[in-house]
C-alpha cells in the first residue's frame, strides 16, 4: 500500500464519495487496513516508515469511526462538499422542531417516575429510533441530488439529527439507571 | 473545566422554571437549541399592558451553563420593558457568569431566546392589532 496519507476517508476506504454505505462492507475494509498497518508489520521498518504507518493506523480508526455512523458520515460527506458547520452559531433550527424535542426530553424526564417505566422508556426509544431512520434516509435522498439546495437541506437535517443522537444517549444514560434499580 | 459559584448557584436553585400558556396572547414563547450539544432552551416572557415584562419562566435541557444563562436572564429580564429586555446581550451573561470561552454558546442561546420570545410576543400583537382593523 502507498505510505502517503489519503486525501479523504472514503478514498482510505476505496470507496465511492457517497453516503450510502454498506456497513458490513465497511467493517470488513476496516478489518483489512487495520492489518495492513498494524505496528508489529513495521517492527524491523525504519524510523520513518514506522512513524507513517503509526499515522496510517491512526487515521484508519479516525475515518472508520466517522463512517460507520450515518450523522458523522453525513456531515463529514457534506463538509467535503464545502458545507460549513459552525458549532458556535447553528443555532437556527425550526421551532416545530425545537417544541417536539422539548417534550420528548420532557416526557424522557418523567419516566422514572411512571408506574411501568420500562415499558414507557421502550416506547419512547423506539419512537426516537424511528424518528432518527426517517431523517436518516432523507439525508440518503438529499445527498444523491448535489444540488446546493439539497445540501442545504441536508444540513438543517443533520443538524436536527444531532439533537436526536443527544436524546438518545440521554437515553441510554436513563435505562442504564432504571436497570440499577429494577 | 470548573463552573463558577455564580454557574453553580443558579443551576442547583434555579430561578423562574416553568411554563407559561403559550397561546395566552400576553406570552411570548421562545425556543431556541444549539445542535452542537444538543441543548434546548425554552423561554417565556408575560408582557403586560404597559410594554413591561411582569414575569419570565424557562426550561432548558443542556449543561449547567445553559441552565445559569437562562435562569439569570429571567431574573434580569423581569420589569425591563421590551426594548431594554432586547439590549441585554450574551457578553453580559457570560461576564456575570464567568464562562469560559468554550461556554460562550451558551449565553448566545439565551440572548437568542429571549429575542425569538419578544419576537414572538410582538407577532402575537400585530396580529391582534390587524384582527381589530379589519
Amino acid at each position: 500500500m502507498g505510505s502517503e496519507l489519503s486525501r479523504n476517508f472514503f478514498e482510505l476506504f476505496d470507496l465511492p464519495v457517497a453516503f450510502r454505505i454498506d456497513r458490513r462492507d465497511l467493517a470488513e475494509r476496516y478489518r483489512i487496513l487495520q492489518g495492513l498497518t498494524h505496528p508489529d508489520r513495521f517492527a524491523s521498518a525504519g524510523d520513518q516508515e514506522r512513524r507513517l504507518a503509526v499515522q496510517k493506523a491512526a487515521q484508519v480508526n479516525e475515518a472508520y469511526q466517522i463512517l460507520r455512523h450515518p450523522l458523522s458520515r453525513a456531515r463529514y460527506l457534506l463538509e467535503l462538499q464545502g458545507v460549513e458547520f459552525d458549532g458556535q452559531r447553528d443555532t437556527a433550527v425550526d421551532p416545530e422542531f425545537l417544541m417536539e424535542q422539548m417534550e420528548l426530553r420532557e416526557a424522557l424526564a418523567a419516566i422514572p417516575a411512571a408506574a411501568e417505566p420500562l415499558q414507557e422508556y421502550n416506547a419512547l426509544v423506539a419512537r426516537l429510533d424511528d424518528s432518527m431512520r426517517k431523517l436518516e434516509a432523507r439525508v440518503a435522498e438529499l445527498l444523491e441530488q448535489d444540488t446546493d439546495s439539497a445540501r442545504a437541506e441536508a444540513k438543517s437535517l443533520v443538524l436536527k439529527m444531532q439533537f436526536m443522537d443527544k436524546l438518545q444517549q440521554e437515553a441510554r444514560a436513563l435505562e442504564e439507571a432504571l436497570l440499577d434499580t429494577h | 473545566m470548573a463552573y463558577s459559584d455564580k454557574v453553580i448557584d443558579h443551576y442547583e436553585n434555579p430561578r423562574n422554571v416553568g411554563t407559561m400558556d403559550k397561546d395566552d396572547a400576553g406570552v411570548g414563547t421562545g425556543m431556541v437549541g444549539a445542535p452542537a450539544c444538543g441543548d434546548v432552551m425554552r423561554l417565556q416572557i408575560k408582557v403586560g399592558e404597559n410594554g413591561v415584562i411582569e414575569d419570565a419562566k424557562f426550561k432548558t435541557y443542556g449543561c449547567g451553563s445553559a441552565i445559569a444563562s437562562s435562569s439569570l436572564l429571567t431574573e434580569w429580564v423581569k420589569g425591563k420593558t421590551l426594548d431594554e429586555a432586547l439590549e441585554i446581550k450574551n457578553t453580559q451573561i457570560a461576564e456575570e457568569l464567568e464562562l469560559p470561552p468554550v461556554k460562550i454558546h451558551c449565553s448566545v442561546l439565551a440572548e437568542d431566546a429571549i429575542k425569538a420570545a419578544i419576537e414572538d410576543y410582538q407577532k402575537k400583537q400585530g396580529n391582534k392589532d390587524e384582527a381589530k382593523s379589519a
